[in-house]
């Protein structure tokens, strides 16, 4: 019995889904430390595209990626209506501008599959596999890709 | 070994406040302080050094400390008078002390030539001439090192190994001279008692009648029995350091060499039982413990911070414990080191976490008060009563919180006395150091960043400000230069003042040199103020030749720089035959910055303050363009470069109308000037500095970012990124016009 449990705890995880135009995505919720309304950014010089900016959290400076400008969408045109998930990526805390939130998942990994074989930079780079829930797609993104490297400096 | 090396770690840290406390001491020694309790305090500094260095083995440290001490001996017992030419020896002995701290913390090596012509002289320093008996002395402590860590943590190893049991009677009669050198009995009894198993019997027959007791004489003495593997030498060296303050006899029951023959556990039931009754037999009065527990309250009393429960403290108590039982009450723990302020030892970590939710906390308050307003609440309502006690709170809090990152400045100056006694020796001045101001309090950060600026100054003023003695008694003035350090308060900046009473500035000299080294031109009209700031000059050094002391190509313009990457300036006022005053005026934390608040393209920026000179109003016919994109301006008749702070961050495409906007003139590295081209001036500010690499990554021509009163983000400008890129753009954009074209 205990056993048979602690395996569905093992394998069951929370998603957050969130929604970037058409498209459904999701990120691990452990990564996740808050969801806050979009506030005005200010603006970074020679940063990529898809930096919108910083914010203020609480004190702490915050990078805002616009989630879809990153994966290849054209940039987003935030209103209030927008939302910034704060996520943790290994010791860095980033905002990710996205439409909306729209479901927490609680899925198993089986029920993950592979990444589709599409000629498609973005999702080779970003989707770890995808998931069908209710008829919907639902890509799963590795947030360790979305900030740019230190490196790779834009000047 | 984790534990071993922590505790070292607290030793080392201890040693630097011990041979602080041995620097004061000796310099008020040396002013004329004749209070026996200073000259009691310099011997105990150097006495704990000697057992905690002991305890880790560290021989060399042991040895100089050792040979220190005879000689600080001889000065507490008046044998020797506290000359100035003694005093001299013993600060440059103290030098050569902390030398051998330092090394045995961070390896390398100490100067064997100068620790050995040092410890000689202090040999010479016995008055009866007996200067070989104390070398003995030095040799017994040189060939048996104490290796107390061995038995405290492989006990039971070793008694897997055993090597012959023997019985050892031990003998033990302190002096009272044992425990005026702040040496405790418990200690060394729990020491032999870490040899093998062993019984204790005291003999309070000496004591004398309470009225006729000498309350730091030394009357019980104990008698020991021991059951131990090793043999006699390891344990006369338990007793190595008091040797010759007390009675020791040490027998060995020869009987006992052959160790199948002893019921062991018999024998030690038997020594148990009589020690037992012996001690049952034994209960004094407090007050005959007294040699004991002065012996220490002494030992606690030399420890300059008592929050922390160092090796020697945490030993006393055990010790105290063990024998406490026996012997009666304990001395009173809270009167041990009751004299100093008690302190804590906190991780950086942790305050800066303060730190930072306060930063956090102030913005709040401003936006919960800008809210208030905005909501049109009244003056007088209690909302607003309410918030203006907040708002004074959160101020409170502030100024608590940024007081704990303070620290006295006391810890840089105090380096100060043995930087000028080297120049001194090597420049062969006579030098005599005032020091004023040492508690002023200033950031821990911008202390660690005083140093090296401090260090070059002082020697600057010793090397090139102060005549050689026959100079100065040729001009009428005393043989020995002076050379003030002071710290004060001023304006919410903290003060640093270097001066001396050599012959000042040579302002022909200097204007010569600056001229010849074509760093201004050989008929330019400078008043004196702007000669003696020639020297901040790159690229300029007084010094005739290259000494050894100053001028390695390292100027003030590199103390200037150190200083203005701190937010602070520098100025030199100098009276010819009287002497200069360097003023170094910083901030007095790096957490928060002043800084000028302007608008560039919609975005709001901060300009470090200590980079700008002026701000100034461009005219049209001041502004030309120069080559390709870029453009300069005409500074009272000085071309300038004018860079738009828009265009270099990308925040516009085309030039700004400089008619428009206000010029910034900011001076970057090097002393170079140009002017920054900004929007407009919102006003001056003092900001919270925060980083952008901590969850982003470093932006070339930002330094950092802060939050505004409104909550927004605002980044402050790098002015000297800002400045070297605009170099670069206007050459490649040269470039892709020229291959455009």
């Amino acid at each position: 019995m205990t056993e048979i449990i602690r395996t569905d705890i093992a394998s069951a995880r929370e998603l957050i889904a969130f929604r970037i135009g058409a498209q459904e995505f999701c990120v691990d919720i452990m990564s996740v430390r808050e969801i806050r309304g979009w506030t005005p950014a200010t603006a970074l010089p020679q940063s990529p595209c898809f930096v919108r900016g910083v914010v203020n959290l609480r004190g702490a400076v915050l990078p805002i990626v616009d989630l879809a400008a990153r994966l290849g969408f054209p940039p987003a045109e935030p209103t209030a209506r927008h939302v910034i998930i704060v996520a943790q990526i290994e010791a860095q805390v980033v905002g990710l501008l996205v439409d909306a939130v729209s479901d927490i998942l609680t899925v198993t990994d089986d029920l993950v599959q592979a990444t589709p074989d599409v000629a498609s930079d973005m999702a080779k780079t970003f989707v770890r596999g995808v998931l069908a829930i209710d008829k919907r797609m639902i890509s799963l993104i590795a947030l360790d890709q979305v900030l740019p490297a230190p490196e790779r400096d834009a000047a | 070994m984790d534990a071993m090396a922590a505790i070292k770690q607290t030793f080392f840290q201890e040693c630097e406040e011990q041979l602080a406390e041995l620097e004061i001491g000796l310099l008020a020694i040396q002013d004329g302080d004749v209070n026996p309790e200073t000259v009691n305090a310099v011997f105990r500094a150097v006495h704990s050094i000697k057992g905690g260095a002991g305890a880790f083995s560290l021989d060399d440290l042991v040895h100089f400390a050792h040979v220190f001490e005879t000689a600080m001996d001889h000065l507490r017992a008046g044998r020797l008078a506290p000359s100035h030419e003694v005093l001299k020896t013993m600060l440059r002995a103290m030098d050569v002390l902390a030398d051998f701290v330092r090394a045995a913390r961070d390896g390398g090596c100490v100067d064997a030539e100068r620790s050995q012509t040092l410890a000689k002289e202090l040999r010479a320093l016995d008055p009866d001439g007996s200067g070989a008996g104390s070398e003995m002395d030095d040799e017994e402590i040189a060939f048996e090192p104490v290796l107390m860590d061995q038995s405290m943590f492989d006990d039971e190893l070793e008694a897997a190994a055993a090597p012959p049991v023997r019985l050892f009677t031990i003998r033990f009669r302190p002096k009272a001279t044992l425990y005026a050198k702040a040496n405790e009995t418990a200690l060394l009894l729990r020491e032999i008692g870490l040899l093998g198993e062993m019984a204790i019997a005291c003999d309070a027959s000496a004591l004398p009648l309470l009225s006729e007791l000498d309350p730091e004489g030394g009357y019980l003495s104990w008698t020991i029995e021991l059951l131990t593997t090793q043999d006699e030498a390891a344990i006369r060296e338990v007793f190595e350091f008091v040797e010759w303050d007390c009675d020791l006899d040490i027998e060995s029951d020869a009987a006992s060499a052959a160790p199948d023959d002893i019921d062991l556990a018999a024998l030690i039931q038997k020594m148990q039982a009589t020690v037992e009754a012996e001690l049952s037999a034994l209960s004094p009065p407090p007050t005959r413990v007294d040699p004991l527990a002065e012996a220490s309250r002494k030992d606690a009393d030399a420890s300059a911070d008592p929050g922390v429960i160092d090796l020697a403290k945490a030993r006393q108590k055990k010790s105290e414990q063990a024998v406490g039982e026996h012997l009666g009450p304990k001395p009173d723990q809270g009167a041990a080191g009751g004299a100093s302020q008690p302190t804590i030892r906190v991780d950086l970590d942790r305050v800066d976490r303060l730190i930072n939710l306060v930063g956090e906390l102030v913005i709040n308050q401003a936006m919960l008060a800008q809210r208030v307003m905005e909501a049109g609440l009244a003056r007088a309502s209690g909302v607003a009563t309410g918030l203006d006690e907040l708002e004074q709170l959160t101020r409170e809090i502030q100024d608590s919180v940024m007081a704990i990152r303070a620290q006295p400045v006391k810890s840089v100056f105090q380096r100060m006395p043995r930087l000028v006694r080297e120049v001194a020796a090597m420049t062969g001045k006579l030098v005599r150091l005032v020091t004023e101001g040492e508690n002023t309090e200033v950031d821990k950060t911008v202390i660690e960043r005083l140093a090296d600026p401090l260090t070059h100054m002082i020697r600057n003023a010793i090397d090139h400000g102060l005549e050689s003695p026959e100079a100065r008694a040729a001009a009428g003035k005393p043989e020995e230069g002076l050379v003030h350090l002071s710290a004060l308060h001023r304006s919410g900046r903290i003060v640093i003042e270097v001066s001396d009473d050599g012959a000042g500035i040579n302002r022909a000299r200097v204007k010569e040199i600056a001229a010849s080294k074509g760093l201004i031109a050989a008929d330019a009209s400078l008043s004196d103020e702007e000669i003696d700031n020639l020297i901040f000059l790159p690229g300029f050094s007084t010094a005739p030749s290259i000494s050894d002391i100053s001028g390695r190509g390292v100027g003030m313009d590199v103390v200037r720089r150190s200083i203005q990457a701190l937010g602070g300036r520098i100025s030199i006022t100098s009276r010819p035959g009287r002497g200069s005053t360097f003023t170094m005026s910083l901030p007095l934390t790096l957490a928060v910055l002043d800084g000028m608040v302007v608008t560039v393209a919609g975005q709001t920026l901060v300009v470090p303050l200590t980079a700008i000179v002026e701000t100034l109003q461009p005219k049209i016919a001041d502004v030309h363009g120069f080559g390709g994109g870029a453009r300069v301006i005409a500074i009272r008749e000085h071309f300038t470069p004018l860079i738009d702070v828009g265009r270099e961050l990308d925040y516009r495409g085309e030039n700004a109308d400089p008619l428009a906007c206000v010029a910034l003139l900011v001076e970057s590295e090097g002393g170079v000037r140009s002017a920054l081209l900004v929007d407009a001036i919102l006003g001056q500010r003092q900001v919270v500095i925060k980083s952008l690499e901590a969850n982003y990554r470093h932006v070339p021509g930002i330094a950092a970012a802060t939050i505004l009163g409104d909550g927004r983000v605002a980044l402050i400008l790098d002015v000297d990124a800002v400045v070297a890129s605009s170099r670069a753009d206007s050459a490649a954009f040269e470039q892709s016009l020229a291959t455009a074209g």
